[in-house]
C-alpha cells in the first residue's frame, strides 16, 4: 500500500499539472501594456486628460470582448510636461523598463518628433493621437515604426487655405506661434498659397506670453491681410482675438485646432466664435450610434462629464479612442507583441468602423496617417462648446 | 496705429516698472532682491480671481484682501529665506527666492488649476478712440496706475516720517541701527511693498491677458533685467527704464515685425549697459573704506 502510493502520486501529479495549468493560463497571462507619453501636467495638461479617456474607454471596449491574443490590455502613463527631452526620457523607460508594445504619443509636435528617432531605432511602433507635425510620420527613416491617427500640418494648412479661398479670401496674413509648430505651419501655408497663385500679408509670430498683439496685427493690416490663418495653443490664439477686438477690426479668421485645447469660449470673450477652426471630430446631440455609445461610457466613467462643453477637446478623445482600437488589431494580426511583427500588423489592417470614420485599410507602407483633409471639419465656439459649422458659413 | 502701439507699449512697460520698483526698494535698503516678484504677480492674480470670481467677492473686499496677503507673502519671503542668509552675510538668499517663486507657481498650478482663466472687466471691453486708434479702456488705465504708484512712493520717501526712515536706513545702516531706527522692520516693509506692487501689476493686467499659475515667471525676468537698465538705486530711473523697455517692444514689433522684437530689445539691453555698466539713470556706488 506504502509502496502504490508514490507510483499513484507520481501518475496523478503531471496530470494534475496540466489540468491547473490549462485552467490558470488565462489568468495568469500578463497583460499587454501600450504607453502614453503626453503633457499630464502644465498648460497642456487637458490634453492629455482628453487622451487618456479616449484610450481607456477603447481599452474598456477591448478588454470586455477578451482582451488581445487572450490577454488583457494595460495602459501605463508618463508625464512629458510639454518638454522633448523629458518626453524622450519616458519614452525610453517605457519601452526597456514597462515593456510597452505600441507607444502613444501628446499634443507637442516637438516632444513627438523627439521621440520618432527612438521608436524607430528600438523598433517599437508609436501612434501619434494629437501632435500634427508633419515630419513626425513622414521622418525619412528606411525602417519607419510611426504611426498616427490625427491631423497633418501640411494637409491642415491646405484644407485652411482653401477654406478661405472658398470664403472670399485673397491675400491672407499669418499668425503664428513661435515655435517649431508654427514654422512648420509657415511652410505648408506658402505651398498651398502658391499653388492657387496667391500672395501673403506677411507673417507675424505670437508667444504665451503676449499681453498684445495688437502691434503684430496693425502690420498684418497695414499690408492688405483680408483673412488671418492663425496658428498657436489656447492662451495666444485668445490673444489675437482679444487684440482684434480692441482694433475693432473684423476680419475672418481661420485656425489650426488650437483653440480647441483649452477654455478659448471664456478666454476670448464673447467674439470667440469668429475663429473658424478645424477639427477631427466633435460630439454634438446627433451622434452615429458609436459615438453616442462613447459618450454615455465617458458620462457613466467621468461624473464630471454632463454636458457636450465637458467633453472638449473631443479630438484627444477621437483620435485617441480610433488609434487604440486599431492598435488592437494590428496586434491581433501580427499575433505577436514583437515590435516589427506589430508594425506590419497596421499594414495588414482591412476595414475597420471607427468613430471617425469607417477605415478601409488606413495603413501602407507608404501612407502612415490614417486621416486626411476629407476627414477634417470646420467648428466654431458657441459658447463654451464646439460646434461645426455648415458648409459656406 | 502708432498711438495704439504707444499706448500699447506705455502699459506693458509700466508693469515691467511696477514689478522693478519692487526690486529697486528692496535693494537699497537691504541689498538684496526678491526674485520671487515674478510669481507675487501671479498671486496677485490668482488670488483676485478666486475672490472676486470664484468666491464673487465685492471689490472692496476682494482688492484690500488680495493686497494684504501679497503684503504677508513678502514678509514671509524676507523673513524666512532672505533675512537668515543675509544675516550671516551668505549670498544664498538669490537662490532661497527664486526656489520660493519656483515653488508658489506650482503650488499654485495645483490648487488654482492648469489651465489659464479669464478674469472679466468691464474696462477691457471698453474702447476709446484717442488720436484716431481705438485704445482699450484697461490700457490706458495700467500707465496711468503705474504712473500714480510711482508718483506715491516718491512723495512717502521725500516727505513722510516712512521716507526718513527709509533713506536713512538706504544711507547707513549701521548709523539708522544707532539712531534707534529698527531695519529689520524697515526691510521687512520694503519686501511687503514690493510684492503689493507685483500684486497690482499682476491684477491690472489680468483683464488684458489671462489668468494663469505660470503667468509670472517671464514678466519677472523681464522685470529684472528693467531694474538693471535703468540702474536699479534709482526709483525713477528703472521707472523710465520700465516704459522704454516697454514702448522699444511695442515699436520694434510695428516696424520691424515680431520675429525681431525679443532679438533687438535685449540687444538693445546688453549694448545700454555696456556703455553706462551701472544702467541708464544710475550712479557708481561710492564705497567708504
Amino acid at each position: 500500500m506504502a509502496a502504490r502510493f508514490p507510483t499513484l502520486q507520481r501518475l496523478l501529479l503531471p496530470l494534475a499539472a496540466a489540468v491547473s495549468f490549462s485552467l490558470g493560463a488565462h489568468a495568469a497571462e500578463p497583460p499587454i501594456k501600450v504607453g502614453l507619453v503626453a503633457a499630464l501636467s502644465g498648460q497642456s495638461a487637458k490634453s492629455g486628460e482628453a487622451l487618456t479617456r479616449g484610450l481607456t474607454m477603447a481599452i474598456n471596449e477591448v478588454n470586455a470582448k477578451g482582451g488581445v491574443l487572450g490577454r488583457q490590455l494595460e495602459l501605463v502613463r508618463r508625464d512629458d510636461e510639454s518638454n522633448p527631452s523629458k518626453g524622450m526620457l519616458a519614452a525610453r523607460e517605457l519601452v526597456q523598463r514597462e515593456k510597452v508594445t505600441v507607444l502613444f504619443g501628446g499634443l507637442d509636435t516637438p516632444v513627438s518628433l523627439a521621440i520618432v528617432p527612438l521608436a524607430n531605432q528600438m523598433k517599437v511602433p508609436f501612434m501619434g493621437i494629437w501632435a500634427a507635425g508633419t515630419k513626425i510620420t513622414e521622418n525619412g527613416a528606411a525602417d519607419n515604426y510611426v504611426f498616427r491617427v490625427s491631423a497633418v500640418d501640411e494637409l491642415v494648412d491646405e484644407a485652411l487655405v482653401k477654406y478661405g479661398v472658398d470664403n472670399g479670401m485673397k491675400k491672407p496674413g499669418m499668425i503664428l506661434i513661435n515655435n517649431p509648430w508654427g514654422e512648420s505651419n509657415e511652410a505648408g501655408f506658402k505651398r498651398a498659397l502658391e499653388k492657387r497663385g496667391l500672395a501673403n500679408a506677411g507673417v507675424e509670430r505670437i508667444q504665451d506670453s503676449d499681453l498684445d498683439v495688437v502691434p503684430q496685427l496693425t502690420r498684418l493690416k497695414n499690408a492688405g491681410a483680408d483673412t488671418l490663418l492663425m496658428v498657436g495653443n489656447v492662451g495666444p490664439s485668445a490673444q489675437v482675438v482679444k487684440s482684434l477686438d480692441r482694433m475693432g477690426w473684423d476680419v475672418p479668421v481661420v485656425s489650426h485646432w488650437g483653440p480647441a485645447g483649452g477654455r478659448f469660449g471664456e478666454l476670448a470673450g464673447p467674439n470667440a466664435s469668429r475663429v473658424h477652426f478645424i477639427q477631427t471630430y466633435v460630439f454634438t446631440d446627433h451622434n452615429s450610434a458609436k459615438g453616442d455609445a462613447l459618450l454615455a461610457a465617458l458620462k457613466a466613467a467621468y461624473p464630471q462629464i454632463k454636458t457636450l462643453a465637458d467633453v472638449t477637446p473631443a479630438v484627444g478623445i477621437a483620435n485617441a479612442y480610433d488609434a487604440l482600437h486599431l492598435a488592437a488589431l494590428a496586434i491581433e494580426k501580427a499575433g505577436s507583441t514583437e515590435g516589427k511583427a506589430v508594425r506590419d500588423g497596421f499594414y495588414a489592417i482591412g476595414d475597420y468602423d471607427g468613430l471617425i470614420k469607417h477605415y478601409q485599410q488606413p495603413f501602407t507602407t507608404t501612407k502612415h496617417d490614417a486621416l486626411g483633409p476629407e476627414d477634417y471639419l470646420f467648428t466654431h465656439f458657441v459658447n463654451d462648446q464646439i460646434v461645426p459649422l455648415k458648409a459656406k458659413e | 496705429m502708432f498711438t495704439a502701439a504707444i499706448i500699447s507699449g506705455l502699459g506693458l512697460g509700466s508693469m515691467y516698472a511696477l514689478l522693478a520698483l519692487g526690486f529697486h526698494l528692496t535693494y537699497v535698503v537691504s541689498r538684496t532682491v526678491n526674485f520671487a516678484q515674478g510669481s507675487a504677480m501671479m498671486v496677485g492674480a490668482v488670488l483676485g480671481y478666486t475672490f472676486s470670481i470664484t468666491w464673487n467677492w465685492p471689490l472692496w473686499l476682494a482688492l484690500p484682501a488680495t493686497l494684504s496677503l501679497c503684503a504677508l507673502y513678502g514678509l514671509v519671503i524676507e523673513r524666512c529665506l532672505v533675512r537668515p542668509f543675509h544675516s550671516r552675510g551668505s549670498q544664498a538668499w538669490l537662490m532661497a527666492t527664486v526656489a520660493a517663486g519656483i515653488l508658489v507657481d506650482n503650488l499654485a498650478l495645483f490648487t488654482f488649476g492648469k489651465e489659464p482663466r479669464q478674469f472679466d472687466s468691464s474696462l477691457a471691453h471698453l474702447n476709446i478712440d484717442l488720436f484716431g486708434s481705438n485704445v482699450g479702456a484697461q490700457q490706458l488705465l495700467i500707465p496711468l496706475a503705474g504712473a500714480a504708484i510711482a508718483l506715491v512712493l516718491f512723495l512717502v520717501r521725500r516727505y513722510t516720517r516712512l521716507g526718513k526712515v527709509l533713506e536713512a536706513c538706504v544711507q547707513n545702516p549701521k548709523a539708522a541701527m544707532l539712531m534707534g531706527i529698527n531695519v529689520n522692520r524697515v526691510v521687512a516693509i520694503a519686501f511687503a511693498v514690493s510684492t503689493v506692487f507685483a500684486a497690482i501689476a499682476g491684477l491690472l493686467i489680468a483683464p488684458l491677458f489671462s489668468v494663469s499659475a505660470e503667468m509670472g515667471m517671464l514678466f519677472g525676468l523681464k522685470a529684472f533685467a528693467v531694474a538693471i537698465l535703468g540702474g536699479i538705486t534709482s526709483a525713477g530711473g528703472v521707472f523710465a527704464a520700465g516704459l522704454l523697455f516697454g514702448l522699444a517692444e511695442a515699436l520694434i514689433t510695428l516696424y520691424f515685425g515680431s520675429a525681431f522684437t525679443q532679438i533687438v530689445t535685449f540687444a538693445l539691453v546688453i549694448l545700454a549697459l555696456a556703455t553706462r555698466p551701472n544702467g541708464l539713470f544710475g550712479s557708481q556706488a561710492l564705497v567708504k573704506v
